[in-house]
């Protein structure tokens, strides 16, 4: 699939990038340039099946556990890492481009880690990782993306035994 | 989020990303991504909707074993109001980009201060 793939007509899938574009057009700002990848992405087969799975869940949603310090809302490049076992009341959110009023209410809508779990409780997936990792998106600088976040992510996924990682942006 | 996914497989472990956003994830091309259409900030599913919550996360779990080559799936899932209009109006929404650490509220701050120190929880001079 290249990067250029439209969505099938029937979503009317909102333009973000188009959206982000007119809104910063009309501020005077210059063009946020969205990462762009010609290149085909790796795609490794996963190496057991999803019921023997190790799922470590990585959101970007501004989400940590109350005890933890918050994000800085300036290119903070460091993450938390929320214990899997973590009840939905000792999650909190703060970010500062989307609206967090679903998300204050019930963190789930931007880190499923309950409802991973639940899959988990009834043998669809295999075990939670000990720990999910959360950032704060809305990183400007890419180059503290590519040399801070990512190579950490990249390490702790592989540090916890992760035979999946599911995603999740807001 | 697209990046950090390109990342990861590349080191070995397969990935799924949810998305809500399909031009930035297309632009990002990620291995696999699950397409949402909710609005933003809800990518993994309704407020209080744990059977819709657990669907969608199963289903982007899945994607390792029913892709056979990197791309965009659709969840059927519906969200129960019209939203796209609001999603369309190009105004800046962001916050201000603070530099010292933000809380949900004042008692989390507390907690992080107790727990972390004055210095770091709350970037207090």
């Amino acid at each position: 699939m290249s990067p250029s793939v439209s969505p099938p007509e029937d979503l009317d899938a909102v333009d973000y990038i188009g959206v982000t574009k007119s809104a910063y057009d009309a501020l005077g700002y210059p063009t946020y340039r969205w990462a762009e990848n010609e290149d085909p992405p790796a795609f490794v087969p996963p190496s057991v099946e999803l019921a023997d799975a190790t799922v470590v869940v990585i959101a970007s949603g501004g989400v940590y556990r109350v005890g933890d310090v918050g994000f800085t809302h300036k290119d903070d490049t460091s993450h938390r890492e929320i214990p899997s076992d973590t009840p939905d009341d000792q999650l909190r959110v703060t970010h500062f481009a989307y609206d967090q009023t679903a998300a204050r209410t019930d963190p789930s809508v931007v880190f499923p880690l309950q409802a991973v779990r639940s899959l988990v409780d009834d043998g669809v997936v295999g075990a939670l990782a000990d720990v999910a990792l959360t950032f704060m998106g809305g990183i400007y600088s890419q180059r503290r993306l590519h040399e801070e976040l990512v190579p950490a992510l990249v390490q702790r996924t592989n540090e916890l035994g992760a035979d999946v990682a599911l995603l999740v942006p807001v | 989020m697209g990046l950090i996914a390109r990342a990861i497989e590349a080191s070995g472990v397969a990935t799924t990303t949810l998305t809500s956003a399909w031009s930035i994830t297309a632009s990002a091309n990620p291995p696999r991504a699950l397409y949402t259409d909710f609005p933003l900030g809800h990518t993994a599913g309704v407020p209080g909707d744990r059977d819709m919550q657990r669907a969608i996360a199963h289903a982007a779990l899945e994607a390792p074993w029913t892709m056979t080559e990197p791309g965009i799936a659709v969840s059927p899932h519906q969200w129960p109001e019209e939203w796209r209009t609001e999603a369309r109006d190009p105004i800046d929404h962001r916050t201000p980009r603070h530099d010292a650490p933000q809380y949900q509220s004042d008692a989390d701050r507390a907690a992080a201060i107790a727990a972390h120190g004055e210095e770091t929880a709350c970037g207090c001079e």
